[in-house]
């Protein structure tokens, strides 16, 4: 076993619990608490922490910039890490439900101290990431997923990584400098960030610093709001291939050759709307090059876009998967040979309820989109909205 | 809404009127079926941290008057201890039961996905495995709700509740049949859903009732080892006090959920439907079958809770998925409804509605060939069998 994560605590913590665990898993106690164990009895009286692990805790909370909040969190004890650039299923209490939304991890996975750092920005859905901007103080639970998702360096690092992000786009690349930076990493780096004002950029000061500490790498911040552009780190290295004449807007194409000379032959790992991924594509291959551009869809929030058919439907126990005909997913579940439990076929027994782990799905009656990890969904009712998975 | 017709296609003979609400048009069910709607949506959308701060509680008092209760038992040397411990032990029973147990299998806080109550994992504390009760109640009752010969909980397959079912000699036990059930309500249930009287007719594949029967068996076993075993043992000295507190808040458990669940549905002026009116059922006649099909019980909060709010019968029948405890708000709203389509509203106070259940258990003990559904039945020239 590894090491808990990220608390010294934690081995005296685990002894008392699994002992705690032995007194309470006899076959008395069980016998006594049937059908529902000891669990259910234990939080209801208000003490579920005696046996149950200590969930993760939000240890700092400060406002970044305008509309968005840093949490750094510390994981339960258990909790195995991650690698820079994937990101985290976060669940916590919105209006009585346990709510649940995926977040980039925006901090090393070198850190010492095992902490993670979140970046939220507020979206006025009223959901979690609203929730944590608007609430989220140190001291609150707060339960982390494993960390997942493919958006990640190769084990060898290329000799040159590009990176571009734009907005709160930036959390997973974010992630991805600063492990490089805990590495010492001997090869090139090239950071392209976007942000709509000064006060709008994430990690700012870092990103300053950080182009200080590594004067062979190129770390810059394009404003697209402003008239006039502010790049932390060009700004001290004075001149570059752009002095006199700061690019400044959205991503173009020109922008690599005068930000980031030679950058096009380099993989590149993109985060950002979806128009920011289409354009850096291009990009690199107008300049001929055959680098990888990799782009991280997850922290944008699709698969594919929604409403539309053919998109993925994945039954994740059974392992088959179709392509989305448009018709409610007990009948798409019938029509692959599985035999999922139903009842009335028309939302309302809830025979056929099952859980969701990813996507969205639509419910016929209300048009009502769900597209929280993990909800419980009524297949008899419910369409999908672009790809999702079912547990069944 | 009218549809264009296509001159070409045959017009369809215009559909009798709902059962439940002859006076009203398509148009007006429609309309009716929108007031509900807009009903359901509303308190859909505002569910949120009342109703999960309500549950919990709910679920720590549950617990506290069980364990409390099994306590006060145990020291209850003193009369008025032991007593109160039985009254308190069944209430927490009771508690857990109806206003947690079958509501949560509903799936009326599955939003809240906290695993202590959702309806695809929760196992409840009665002697019926969750999952056979959600097929016997939420799908074969609550979607066939009062239409005979497919609701099998108008009598639960012993006791005969409408002259649809053609009478028997052994009817004349229906009082006695009802008494048994009411004793061992719990324990009865918790075999329900193997459908003994469809069994009997050769209509159950054998080995899903093999297996069902295990389950049930399997579960009433760990429910008596619990209670009159374990509890008592654990007692000591005190085991036959124990013993005889647990088989007295049994005791009420199951006459209190019989008598509070007869109350639902089998008051007079509850209206039994027919296997036809599930044709085409549109919004609106399902919104009448579930309303007229059901009774309301009236009374104060703690009456209430003690109901699992099934003392909204009516309410719990309209939204099933709705958190209970919002049927209290919404029933002056639903009253409202039913008084403009001219529906009555069925509530009264306890003793009327099970006063008027017992009564028809004993008129259905005898046969009566002038009884309404036989009058249709025989103007229909039909059989008036079930």
């Amino acid at each position: 076993m590894s090491p808990a994560t990220g608390s010294v605590h934690a081995p005296a913590r685990d002894r008392v619990h699994r002992g705690l665990r032995r007194l309470l898993e006899t076959r008395v106690v069980g016998a006594l608490t049937s059908p529902h164990g000891i669990d259910h009895y234990l939080v209801a009286a208000g003490v579920g922490w005696a046996t149950a692990a200590p969930p993760a805790r939000v240890v700092a909370a400060s406002c970044a910039t305008p509309g968005t909040i840093t949490l750094t969190i510390r994981p339960a004890p258990g909790w195995r890490g991650h690698a820079a650039g994937q990101h985290v299923a976060a669940t916590v209490p919105v209006g009585g439900a346990r709510r649940t939304r995926c977040f980039s991890i925006a901090s090393s996975p070198h850190r010492a101290d095992g902490l993670v750092e979140l970046t939220v920005k507020a979206n006025g859905t009223g959901g979690v990431s609203d929730h944590l901007v608007r609430r989220a103080q140190p001291g609150d639970p707060i339960e982390l997923s494993p960390a997942a998702g493919d958006f990640v360096l190769p084990a060898e690092r290329p000799p040159h990584v590009v990176l571009v992000s734009a907005g709160s786009g930036i959390t997973p690349v974010l992630s991805m400098l600063r492990g490089l930076v805990d590495e010492g990493a001997g090869g090139a780096v090239s950071f392209l960030h976007y942000a709509r004002t000064p006060a709008d950029v994430i990690a700012g000061d870092e990103l300053a610093a950080v182009a200080r500490r590594r004067p062979d790498w190129r770390v810059v911040v394009v404003l697209t709001g402003a008239a006039r552009a502010a790049a932390p780190g060009r700004s001290r290295r004075g001149g570059g291939p752009a002095a006199g004449r700061e690019p400044t807007g959205r991503f173009r194409p020109d922008h690599v050759e005068a930000l980031l000379p030679g950058a096009a032959h380099a993989p590149a790992w993109v985060c950002g709307p979806v128009g920011l991924a289409e354009a850096v594509v291009a990009a690199w291959r107008a300049a001929g090059s055959s680098a990888p551009v990799h782009v991280e869809r997850y922290a944008l929030g699709l698969g594919t876009p929604a409403g539309t058919t053919g998109a993925r439907v994945r039954f994740t126990t059974s392992g088959v998967e179709t392509a989305d005909d448009g018709r409610p997913l007990l009948v798409q579940a019938e029509a692959c040979g599985l035999s999922p439990a139903y009842g009335c076929r028309a939302g309302q027994c809830h025979s056929c309820v099952r859980r969701k782990p990813t996507g969205a799905v639509r419910d016929l009656r209300t048009g009502d989109v769900t597209d929280e990890p993990d909800a419980l969904v009524q297949l008899c009712v419910s369409v999908p909205d672009g790809n999702v998975e079912i547990d069944l | 809404m009218t549809a264009t017709a296509d001159p070409t296609t045959e017009v369809a003979p215009p559909r009798p009127p709902s059962r439940g609400a002859p006076h009203l048009d398509e148009a007006q069910l429609e309309a009716l079926a929108a007031d509900f709607d807009a009903i359901r949506r509303r308190e859909m959308a505002d569910r949120g941290e009342a109703d999960a701060a309500y549950i919990r509680r709910v679920a720590a008092v549950a617990t506290a008057l069980q364990v409390g209760g099994r306590v006060a038992i145990a020291l209850g040397r003193r009369r008025p201890v032991f007593w109160t411990g039985v009254v308190a032990a069944a209430a927490g029973r009771i508690i857990e039961a109806m206003e947690i147990g079958h509501n949560v299998l509903h799936g009326q806080y599955d939003w809240m996905r906290d695993p202590r109550f959702d309806s695809t994992t929760y196992e409840w504390n009665q002697t019926a495995p969750a999952e056979q009760w959600r097929h016997a109640h939420n799908v074969v009752h609550h979607v066939n709700a009062n239409v005979a010969g497919f609701d099998r909980d108008l009598g639960y397959g012993v006791v005969r509740i409408t002259d649809d079912e053609a009478w028997k000699p052994s009817h004349l036990g229906n009082p006695i049949a009802a008494t048994l059930l009411a004793v061992l309500f719990d324990q009865a249930i918790g075999f329900y859903d193997l459908e003994a009287e469809r069994m009997a007719l050769g209509l159950v594949d054998p080995d899903e009732a093999d297996a069902k029967f295990r389950a049930s068996m399997a579960k009433l076993r760990r429910q008596a080892q619990r209670d009159f075993v374990v509890i008592p043992l654990l007692a000591g000295k005190a085991a036959p006090r124990a013993l005889a507190g647990s088989l007295a808040a049994q005791l009420v458990g199951n006459v209190w959920g019989f008598a509070v669940i007869f109350c639902g549905h089998f008051p007079a002026d509850t209206v039994i439907f027919q296997p036809e009116d599930l044709d085409d059922e549109t919004r609106g006649r399902w919104y009448v079958r579930q309303l007229r099909g059901a009774a309301n019980i009236t009374g104060s909060f703690p009456f209430h809770v003690l109901t699992g709010n099934l003392s909204h019968q009516i309410e719990h029948h309209l939204f099933p998925d709705l958190p209970a405890r919002r049927y209290r708000h919404i029933a002056p709203e639903v009253e409202e409804v039913c008084r403009r389509y001219g529906l009555p509203y069925n509530a009264k106070r306890f003793s009327r509605q099970f006063g008027s259940v017992a009564w028809r258990i004993v008129r259905m003990s005898f046969p009566d060939p002038m009884r309404p559904s036989r009058r249709r039945a025989a103007a229909a020239g039909g059989s008036p069998g079930a």
